[in-house]
This record gives structure tokens, sequence and C-alpha cells, in this order.
């Protein structure tokens, strides 16, 4: 005998409209965005859809794989975890801010040298976690490299490489073997 | 809005403390008179990557562009019978909602929504029917004017359903005795030989048992996405979509829309990884193309990560194997049965057994294949299929072999060496997998294991060593190119390949830099674009071999042409020259049996009519010669894995992988194809595991937090070797391929090394600790 299943199992909800815009400034690699976005808007949707930063990327849209991580006022986050309207007035840095011109930031140098991505996406929030992962110096050997970057999922498998060259931006060294 | 961005301060690269670190620590320009190929040279789509401005199909800025919002069924089986909308569409902005109640017609025979990776049976049709056949099985297509809006909109249709309970249990269909069919692409029948169970029965050491693994997922980083932009010239689309072969998605939308190829240009220039998942058009590209086409508007439909665990995935699968030998190790009988999950509407097949019959030599070999039909999507092809779970069986039962035998697991392997393809009764094209034998358990140092297991324990942690073999096909397919060398130097080569992370790009331009001596930077490689040149799509490891030698061919023709410029120049040296005199390098055509005597290709060029030089090919395998050989990719593994006893955790301390994989075309970007492949390995030997709820037919830990992957932490350092392989016969240019070869055998590697470890034998896969304890 089938079964009767209805989903979403919940009442109705007549006429839902949805929520009001309000106005938001953020500051993206040094220049000032005004947008009207809801409030229901996360930052990385805030970047990709409304501002055409498609440098930071979205893989699971539940701060779950890294992808996403941009600097907020200088510490990485998982812009898919905030919403756009709670970062009024934020001095946000994206992957495309950290290019000075066609110069590449160290870490994006050591990633190419080092071949640390094959397809690419995640590569930008891996390279955004880096950065953040200097400021915080936290960092004595290249196994707290493998940790604290464990936020960051890369599928393609390039850790190896992920490691080298973030432990060669930084000057890491590798933990002494075990006796 | 935006303005020229202000620039965070950057600091020069310090220079790597020596000793300290592995891999290829410059990246400066290499030599122009040096051959490109076989060089480490760093990927030509590096810079694009890392600074963010490669574009993925969810990124081209199209105008206008509507967001689509999928509704998942909420059963696994039974049939929608009211299908409320009314909410979604009371809310401003959204423009449509789309489901089986108001498609439009849609082609009746199963054909025309078969594609180049279809198994037999009859595809999936989205929005046809009222039946549901799988878990998450989209049922609605919301279209708003912004993403958000689309999301919400999805969350008040409301569905009914009558559903009925989904058969998602395996164990049980051993009995159907369904035999797998041939039809899809690359599925060979197994063929058995000899009389295995006499020789079974009559073995001296006899080992037998059934391996397991559930299904798992492929989770690619992006998410499933397609653009669809709508052209306001007529019904033209610009299709971005995520996917390994642009051709195969123009196939399909073409066949399922009544479109022309010219109506429906498929566009991919970057992949967000694939590993199988994208070698069937997924249904984002079904929906986004029909709301796009019945609202004249430019559509963009991206899954969710759950919505991924709605396709095709890695089959689960039993496994039964039972080898016997001589008292000296000699392999007398091998029986391999495996039963696999296919869907209720396809025969999804891959070559799971057929390797017990080619491995090692043995003259009894009783091989079947089986499928089980349940209440699923049909699964798919993902990295290595069918020998990566067909190897944990067959690798396991060796090293159980050598346990029984009281003999060392790689001294098991190389006395039943097989020196011919016993299952095609054909010599190897090459075969150098002794020599992977030997190089890694030298730098493994695998003489110095203890044979008995839980000879080595520290405190609570016990260390134990375990090694495999690998294999995996080296196939060439047919692939067209074109090539266009302008007056300036500069040389583009086209080919609607795609490159899902594995170096297309990078070793493309290599192999055309090299057949006109000019440096990386004058070469433009591009792929995923439907209106170049038809090329298979990427997948099976075929592609550097494939598209490579269409590459290599196209470029050739054009160098011919820039010889006849060279002899026109006024006391040309190289006149009367034929091609294969004359080598080109470093800008310029040398005359080999005299260095001296060149012709720089500017100076060729400025003979010309000022026009570009250009040049098709199309490549075909040479079967004659290929069809007289066995061609195949080799490896052996070796690991080192810890596991703490009271907590019965396990930890892969090192690697080391050696591939026979005939020539190297880059050994940067090979070497990151191991590795990756290395950490698949380890991925599912300890972690991947899609669990499917027995009594809704879902996969419940359909999320990244749940569906376990390797992180960075997981990852121990890998030692890649390839070894020296010459191989004429299995294309022009020698290499065989290196997209799978790296993940073979690893999950059995580490299923050894817990046994040497721990003395426990875990033979379902992953290895989690409740299995250890």
């Amino acid at each position: 005998m089938p079964q009767h299943v209805i989903s979403p199992n919940r009442p109705v909800q007549a006429a839902a409209l949805p929520p009001p815009t309000a106005a938001v400034t953020l500051t993206i690699n040094g220049t000032a965005h005004r947008l009207e976005v809801a409030p229901w808007v996360s930052l990385l949707d805030a970047l990709r859809d409304y501002l055409d930063l498609t440098g930071t990327k979205k893989g699971c849209d539940h701060g779950q794989c890294g992808a996403c991580t941009v600097l907020v006022n200088g510490k990485r986050i998982n812009s898919c975890l905030t919403l756009a309207v709670m970062k009024d007035g934020a001095e946000i840095t994206t992957i495309e801010g950290l290019a000075n011109g066609e110069e590449l930031h160290p870490f994006q140098a050591a990633f190419v040298a080092h071949d640390a991505f094959q397809c690419g996406y995640c590569t930008p929030g891996q390279i955004c976690s880096a950065v953040g992962l200097q400021q915080e110096g936290r960092v004595r050997t290249t196994d707290d490299i493998r940790e604290l970057m464990s936020g960051n999922i890369c599928r393609c498998g390039a850790y190896p490489n992920i490691v080298d060259a973030i432990a060669e931006v930084m000057q890491t060294p590798r933990p002494a073997p075990a006796s | 809005m935006s303005s020229s961005p202000k620039k965070t301060s950057t600091s020069s690269v310090a220079p790597p403390p020596t000793g300290t670190l592995t891999g290829y620590l410059t990246d400066a320009p290499l030599d122009p008179a040096i051959k490109q190929t076989g060089q480490p040279a760093s990927r030509v789509d590096g810079r694009l990557k890392v600074m963010g401005q490669a574009k993925y199909a969810g990124e081209f800025n199209v105008p206008d562009l509507l967001y689509g919002v999928v509704v998942s069924s909420a059963i696994a089986k039974g049939k929608i019978t009211k299908l409320d909308t009314a909410d979604a569409l009371a809310v401003p902005g959204v423009v449509a909602v789309f489901s089986h109640e108001n498609r439009p017609s849609m082609p009746w025979f199963d054909r025309s929504y078969r594609d180049d990776d279809t198994p037999t049976g009859s595809p999936f049709r989205p929005f046809y029917k009222a039946e549901i056949q799988f878990a998450m099985q989209p049922i609605a297509l919301v279209v708003a004017d912004s993403f958000e809006l689309a999301r919400y909109g999805a969350s008040l249709v409301r569905v009914e359903y009558d559903a009925e309970t989904p058969d998602v249990e395996l164990s049980d269909k051993w009995k159907d005795e369904l035999e797998a069919p041939t039809g899809k692409t690359g599925y060979e029948k197994p063929k058995s030989r000899g009389k295995a169970e006499e020789a079974l029965a009559k073995a001296a050491v006899r080992v037998e048992a059934e391996y397991l693994h559930s299904a798992e997922h492929h989770n690619p980083m992006e998410l499933f996405t397609t653009t669809a932009e709508w052209l306001n010239d007529g019904q033209r689309l610009n299709i971005y979509d995520k996917t390994q072969g642009v051709m195969n998605s123009q196939q399909y939308v073409t066949k399922v829309f009544g479109l022309s190829t010219d109506e429906a240009r498929v566009v991919s220039p970057f992949v967000g990884g694939g590993f199988g998942s994208g070698l069937r058009p997924q249904y984002q590209l079904f929906l986004a193309v029909l709301a796009a086409l019945e609202l004249k508007r430019s559509v963009r439909v991206t899954l969710t990560r759950q919505q991924m665990f709605s396709f095709g995935h890695r089959p689960a699968a039993i496994q039964r194997i039972a080898l016997g030998a001589d008292a000296d190790g000699t392999l007398q009988g091998v029986r391999h049965e495996v039963l696999a999950e296919t869907s209720q509407f396809e025969n999804y097949t891959e070559i799971t057994v057929n390797w017990s019959g080619m491995l090692y030599q043995c003259d009894n070999v009783q091989l079947r294949h089986l499928l089980g039909r349940m209440d699923v999507y049909s699964p798919l092809d993902m990295r290595a299929p069918g020998a990566a779970t067909g190897l944990f069986a067959l690798e396991s039962a060796m090293d159980e072999l050598a346990v029984k035998l009281q003999m060392d697991p790689l001294e098991l392997r190389l006395k039943n060496y097989a020196e011919r393809d016993q299952n095609i009764d054909k010599p190897f094209s090459s075969k150098e997998l002794r020599e992977c034998y030997r190089q890694g358990a030298e730098r493994f140092g695998w003489a110095h294991r203890k044979p008995a297991p839980r000879a080595t324990q520290r405190g609570t942690t016990l260390t134990g060593w375990g090694m495999a073999t690998g294999v995996w096909d080296s196939k060439q397919n047919k692939a067209a190119a074109k090539a266009t060398l302008t007056p300036d130097g500069r040389l583009r080569v086209q080919s609607a390949t795609a490159d899902i992370g594995t170096g297309t790009y990078t070793i493309m331009s290599q192999l055309a830099a090299d057949s006109l001596g000019l440096p990386l930077d004058a070469i433009t490689f591009q792929l995923g674009d439907t209106t170049l040149p038809p090329a298979p799509f990427e997948g099976g490891s075929q592609t550097a071999a494939t598209v490579g030698t269409a590459v290599k061919d196209v470029c050739d023709a054009i160098a011919k042409q820039v010889l006849k410029l060279a002899q026109k120049v006024e006391n040309s040296p190289l006149k009367g020259a034929d091609f294969e005199d004359v080598t080109f390098v470093n800008g310029q055509i040398q005359l080999l049996a005299d260095p001296t005597k060149t012709v720089s290709i500017a100076t060729a060029l400025a003979q010309g009519d000022g026009q570009p030089i250009e040049e098709k090919t199309t490549a075909l395998p040479n079967l004659v010669k290929q069809s007289q050989y066995s061609r195949h990719v080799h490896s052996a593994v070796f690991v080192e894995v810890e596991v703490d006893e009271d907590y019965g955790t396990v930890r892969v301390m090192r690697v080391v992988s050696a591939i026979a994989g005939g020539r190297i075309l880059n050994p940067k970007t090979a070497r990151s194809q191991i590795l990756g492949a290395v950490v698949w390995g380890i991925s599912m030997a300890l972690h991947e595991e899609s669990i499917l709820d027995q009594a809704h037919g879902r996969f419940i830990n359909h999320s990244l937090a749940e569906y376990h992957v390797s992180v960075n932490a997981d990852i121990p350092p890998i030692d890649v070797i390839f070894v020296e392989e010459n191989d004429t016969i299995v294309n022009p240019l020698g290499a065989k391929g290196l997209g799978e070869i790296g993940i073979l055998g690893v999950s059995a590697a580490i299923a050894n090394a817990v046994y040497h470890a721990t003395g426990r034998r875990v033979r379902k896969l992953p290895i989690t600790l409740d299995k250890v304890l």
C-alpha cells in the first residue's frame, strides 16, 4: 500500500513576501562598494552575484569546504557563513585583491611554482586562507600548516604541494623525524 | 560601482631554507633551447587560477540573468500526486516554476537521451512523468530574478506523493543472477579460462573472502552549474556547462531539445574538478536549457552540494575472491565475482573482475560480474572505475595469500609476474612493473620489513607496512585539432577537449611549442568550446595520448609549411632538405646533419604572404598496430601506517608510488596527477562512504561535513617515482595517461599495512576505527 507523503509538511505561507533590502557598504580590495541587498544575501553571493567578483568560490554554501575563504578585517572567514548586511563597513580582501598589478602575491607565485592546485577551484580560498594563516602567527612546523589549513578541502589532492608552497613563503621548517 | 582596487602590500618571495622542501622550487623560465616536452613547466593557466580570473561555468557575467533552484523529491520511490506551485509563484520576483506538469514536449525514444558515457537501458528523463525513481530526483525548477528568491520559492513548492518502500539492499541480489550486459563503452565482459574450481580444490594453500565497499560520490569542489545564455537573435544559446566534454553536452541538448549545433554552443574553459562526475550531462544542464528556451531568457541553474548526491556515484559492490597456490606461491586458481549496484533503469557496468585475469600469471581463472537492481540513480564512472575497487579486493587477497604462505607479499607478486596478458593472450606493448617494484621497494626500504604482524610497537602505536600493485588501460581515441601560425610567430592550437585540472592546457602547449621550436609563451592552446575541432570527453586517462597526438600532427603540418617558406629564402641553407632532415629548436629551423645551417622561423615567415598559416587534422589511433598488444600503465605502491590501539585510529605516515606510465610529458603536472590520486586512495581507504538509509533509500551523509574526504592533515609526504618506460606502440607520443593509475592499489596497500600493524584484516572500506578496534 503506498503511503501518502506531503512535503514540506507545514502550514501554507500565504502571500509570503521577500524581505526588504538594506543599504550596506563593503570595502573590497580597497574600494568602497555600496549595495542594496536583502538581509538573506550571504557575503559570498554578494561578491559573486552582485559584484561579479567570482574569484571567491562556492563549493558547499555550508562552511564545510573553505572554497569561499576571504579576509575580513585581516582575518580569514568562510564568506558563505556570513551575511553581507553583517559586514557593513568591513575591510574585505578577496583573491582579486592580492596581486600588485601584474606582480603576484608571494603565495600566488609559490602556488604556481609548486603546482599547488589542479582544477583551481579551491585555490582562491586556499591562498586567502594562507594569508590569514600567516597573520595568525601560529605556525611552527609544516605539520602546523597541515593542521591549520585543514579547513580548506582540495578534492584534487594537491595538499603536499600546498604545504610546500606555504612553507616556502613562510620559511617553515619540517618537523624533526621521529627517532 | 567598482574602480581600480587598492592593493595590499606584498613582499618578495623568500628563498626556501635548504633541505626542507621537496618538489620543484623554482618557476624560472625554461631554457628555450631545450625541448619543452618532458620539462617541469608550470601550468600555463596557473596565473589565471591563482588570481581568481579563471571563469568556471557559473561565473560568466550574462546580462538579465535568471536563477533556477531545483526542488528535489522527498521520497525515493512512488509518484507525485499533487504539485502545488501557487505559493511559490505568488512571490514577487519568481518568474516561473517548471515541472512534469508544464514541461514542453520531449522526445519519445531513449536514443535521444543517450550520451557518450551512457550504460545500456533507458536514461533518466528529468520532468518526464510523475513517477519517482530515486531519492532527491529533480521534480521542479523555480526560476526567479535572484538566487535567493528562487531558493525561497523552491521552499514554498508543496508536493504530495504516494510513496512506496524503496529497495536499496544489495546483498540479497546474488540470487537474481543478473549478468552484466555489454554495451557500455569500455566495458568488456570478463572471460574465464581453465578449470578454476578444480585448481582451487587441489591447491596446497587457499584463501577465500568477501570484500565490500559502499557507494562513493565524486564531490568535485565546484557545484554542478549551467549558465544558459539566451542570445537575442533567434533561438540560440551559449551554454556554459560544468562538463568533462563539451561535445557530449552538446549532443545531449541538441537531441533532447531539437536544436542544431549552431543553436547550442557549449563552452567550458575551466572545470572545477570532475573525477568522472562530468562524463554524463547532469540534470542542471537539461533544466537550465529548458528554462532558457521556454522563457527566452538567460538562466543559471546551480545544484546544491546535497543535490550532488542525487546523481551518479561509484557503485556499492560485494566481491568474492578465492585464490589457490602451490606451497612455493605459484598461483593455480583464481575466482573473482562481483555483485555491483545499478539502478532500475540502466545497466551500469565497469571493469572490476577482469583485472584478476591479467595482473598475475594463472591458467585457471573464473570471473563473473553480476548486477543488483536498486531504487537509486544509475552509478557513474568515478576515478579508475572498477579497477579502484576490483584491485582493493584482489590486492588484499594476494596479501592474505602471502600471509598464509609465509611469503613476502612483494615476493609473491614477483613469483606470479605476468609476462603476457592472458585475458586476451597478447604481449604487453611495454610493462616496466618489475622496475616499479624494485625502485619503489628500494625507496621505501621494504627490505627492512619484519614479516610478522604487530612486530613494531611504540606505546599504544603500532606501525605497519603494506604494498599493492596498480594497473589501468592506456587508450588512444580519435580527436581533431586546428593550428594557426601568425606572421608574428605566435601559434594558436585548438581542440574541443577539457582540462579538469589534469594539465591539458600545459602539456598541449608544450607539444605545440616543440613542433615549431617556439617558446611556451608563444603558444595559445584553446579548449572547451564546441566551435573548436571535436575531441572526446576527458576521461579514462586518454586525453594526453588522444589530443596530444592530434596536436602534434597538426603542428607538424604547420612546421612543414614553415620549412617550405624557409627554403624560399635566398641562398637558403635548407634547400632540398626533407622534413625529416631538420629540427625546429629555439626559434630556428636547423639541419640535423649540420647544426650551423639554420634559418630563423621569423625569416621563413617573412617569405609568406602575410596571412596566417592554418592546418586542421584528425588523428586516429593505429588500430592495426595497437590491437596486437595489451596496452596498460602499471604501478607499485608502498605505504606505512600507524594505528593507535586504544582508539583504533589509522594514520598513513608515508607513501611511495612508483609508476610505469610511458613517456612523461611534464613531470611537474604528472607528479601532481599521481599525488592527487594517492590522496584519493587514502581517502577511499579511510574516509569515503555514502551511507544509504535502508528505510528511505536516501544517502544520509550528503554534505562535506558528513561525507568525509581527506583533508590536509590526513596526508603525509608522498614520494612519486616515474620509472623509465619506452613504448612505441601505445600511441605516437609514447605517453600512457596518468589520471587514474595513482589511486590504484592504494586502498589495498593501506588495508594490508593495517593488517601488518595490528594482525586484523579489514575487508570493508572505509577502514574506520570501529573496524580496527
